[in-house]
């Protein structure tokens, strides 16, 4: 499995690295594991995504990282500070933008970037080079209360705001929840151009098909993390032959699939159904079982993985 | 009028103030379909989705919803639908079958049949040990197939699904889905909104808004030939690119 175990170091060097990080919650009577023992390492400077269904652990790692929570085992060190000893350096050299919009709903919009400016001892035009791409587009409201604004534009206002400190590392937590397909595509590329700026960004979302976008990521599943890699790297890590496979009726087809021999799992996907073959077994097998139960043309293609692929693949084992 | 139709809606139309949250649409649904109605934030899904529940008055327009009258017989709707989204549909601090059985004692159901589905429903399901437990101690995918499950028990003839699987793992993802074309097999009407595309492909037909308009309307396959596209994200990205009405 992914996941190199390393031991901790206390070098200054940048980055976040955790540790064996354990975080429980609850009383022993109905004990909640929200992470059991997560390792990783995520360079200076990359854009590291953390992936995961509702109720991985992604929230309870990033205040574990932003110092807001103790862990109740391991280590993690943050831009080289530990986040247990060293919590309150951490904190002027992180931006966090929690799940849930927490800015102050009263206060207009250049009024709550003013405030978090204020609290890190900076002023907007200090920093205002590194929002201005984000910030530009809120401006023309800004004498709108926080409260007002649209979820695309408390989102910007929420970036900038973690932001105008000018932090070393950059936490995001699932700034893409519930948002629609193009409004991902903008907040992604927004993601791209700062990691120019050299600022290293951690980001969990529950969406697979973002992945694809980071430079490397963890995928996370019931508090455990199932591998650490390149998109590419976790790609290439799924071994057994995948296809992608069509006919006229689709609830049978699945139901065939699902009963065929050589199939070690078979479940829909999009317009298609993927089947994984085991080691061995020939597509042509394949198809000849499926015109034998009757199926008419059938569309059979060998095809790469995707990342949910190799996720469903990996919470099998 | 056709007794094929679950979802009939004629320049169905919401303003609020002078701002037109919903434009004009027109569609209609079959009984048994799954109708996938799809839209960047902000586009009008919501608005069009609480008129045809019954809790909110078009300003224009017609619509009938299991052969009701959006205006006059919104009370009818009601007990007609099942609805279910991803944030509100469970009573945390409730156990199962307390959930099980204040959902469909508010439909009206009796005694005998609540305890007859309710019994059926816990095997289906494999909540056997879990039945006296409250719902906050479900995990998130199995809270997910209960809540879609209570909001079919009284046996609607359309249920609403308002992005039912935000969240879930691909695997849970797919189970829920599975549960969708069991229940439009026995039956009932499906109408869902989503934002994962690959969902859109397991509607019969979908509906794409842009600017409170309907701007396509047809089967996956349908749009994407006429868009020229390979998938349904690239449908969904071309038409909602054109939009001029920003989020939410």
């Amino acid at each position: 499995m992914g996941g190199a175990y390393f031991p901790p170091t206390s070098a200054s060097s940048g980055g976040v690295r955790a540790y064996n990080l354990i975080k429980h919650y609850g009383t022993q009577k109905q004990l909640v594991q929200a992470l059991r023992g997560v390792s990783f390492e995520v360079q200076q400077g990359e854009l590291f995504g953390i992936i995961g269904p509702d109720g991985a652990g992604k929230t309870s790692l990033f205040r574990i990282l932003t110092t807001l929570l103790l862990p109740d085992g391991g280590e993690a060190t943050v831009d080289g500070y530990d986040v247990v000893k060293q919590y309150s350096e951490i904190r002027k050299r992180v931006g966090y933008m929690p799940g849930r919009f927490s800015l102050y709903q009263d206060l207009t919009v250049a009024e709550n970037l003013e405030f978090f400016a204020t609290i890190f001892n900076t002023s907007i035009e200090e920093n205002y080079d590194l929002v201005k791409d984000i910030y530009a587009q809120i401006e023309p409201f800004k004498d709108r209360r926080a409260g007002k604004l649209s979820g695309g534009m408390k989102q910007k206002l929420a970036l900038s705001c973690a932001l105008i400190h000018r932090p070393s590392v950059l936490f995001l937590d699932e700034p893409t929840t519930g948002v629609d397909a193009v409004s991902r595509k903008e907040f992604w590329e927004m993601l791209n151009r700062l990691k120019q700026q050299g600022i290293t960004i951690l980001v969990s979302t529950p969406y697979m098909d973002e992945a694809s976008l980071c430079d490397r990521v963890a995928l996370m599943q019931n508090g455990e993390v199932l591998t650490v890699d390149s998109p590419e790297g976790v790609i290439n890590s799924f071994q057994q032959p995948l296809l992608a496979v069509k006919a006229n009726r689709m609830l049978p087809l699945l139901n065939d699939l699902k009963a065929f021999e050589g199939s070690d799992n078979a479940y829909p996907f999009g317009e298609y159904h993927h089947v994984v073959l085991k080691e061995g077994t020939e597509p042509a097998v394949l198809e000849n079982y499926l015109r034998q139960r009757g199926h008419g043309p059938v569309t059979i293609t060998t095809i790469r993985p995707d990342i949910e692929d190799c996720f469903m693949a990996l919470m099998r084992n | 009028m056709n007794n094929n139709i679950a979802i009939k809606a004629e320049s169905l139309t919401k303003k609020f103030g002078d701002f037109t949250a919903v434009d004009g649409i027109s569609f209609e649904v079959q009984k048994g379909e799954i109708f996938g109605f799809l839209g960047a934030n902000g586009a009008g899904k919501t608005t069009a989705m609480r008129m045809l529940c019954g809790l909110s008055m078009p300003t224009s327009g017609k619509a009938t919803v299991a052969g009701f009258d959006v205006y006059r017989q919104n009370e009818q709707i009601k007990r007609n639908i099942g609805y279910m989204s991803q944030k509100f549909s469970l009573y945390e601090d409730l156990t199962v079958k307390e959930n099980i059985r204040f959902y469909a004692g508010i439909y009206g159901k009796s005694d005998a049949f609540i305890k007859e589905k309710t019994a059926w429903l816990i095997d289906q399901l494999h909540l056997g040990t879990e039945a006296n437990k409250l719902v906050k101690s479900l995990p998130l995918g199995w809270k997910q197939k209960l809540a879609f499950s209570v909001a079919i028990f009284h046996e609607p003839q359309i249920v609403f699904l308002d992005e039912p699987t935000g969240g879930v793992d691909p695997v849970t993802r797919r189970e829920f889905w599975s549960m969708i074309y069991d229940a439009a097999e026995s039956g009932i009407t499906v109408f869902v909104t989503t934002h994962y595309m690959d969902e859109a492909e397991y509607c019969n037909r979908v509906s794409i808004m842009v600017d409170g308009r309907i701007d396509a309307l047809g089967t996956p396959a349908q749009l994407k030939q006429s868009f020229g596209a390979q998938s349904m994200d690239e449908v969904f990205l071309k038409l909602a690119r054109k939009a001029v009405r920003s989020a939410d």
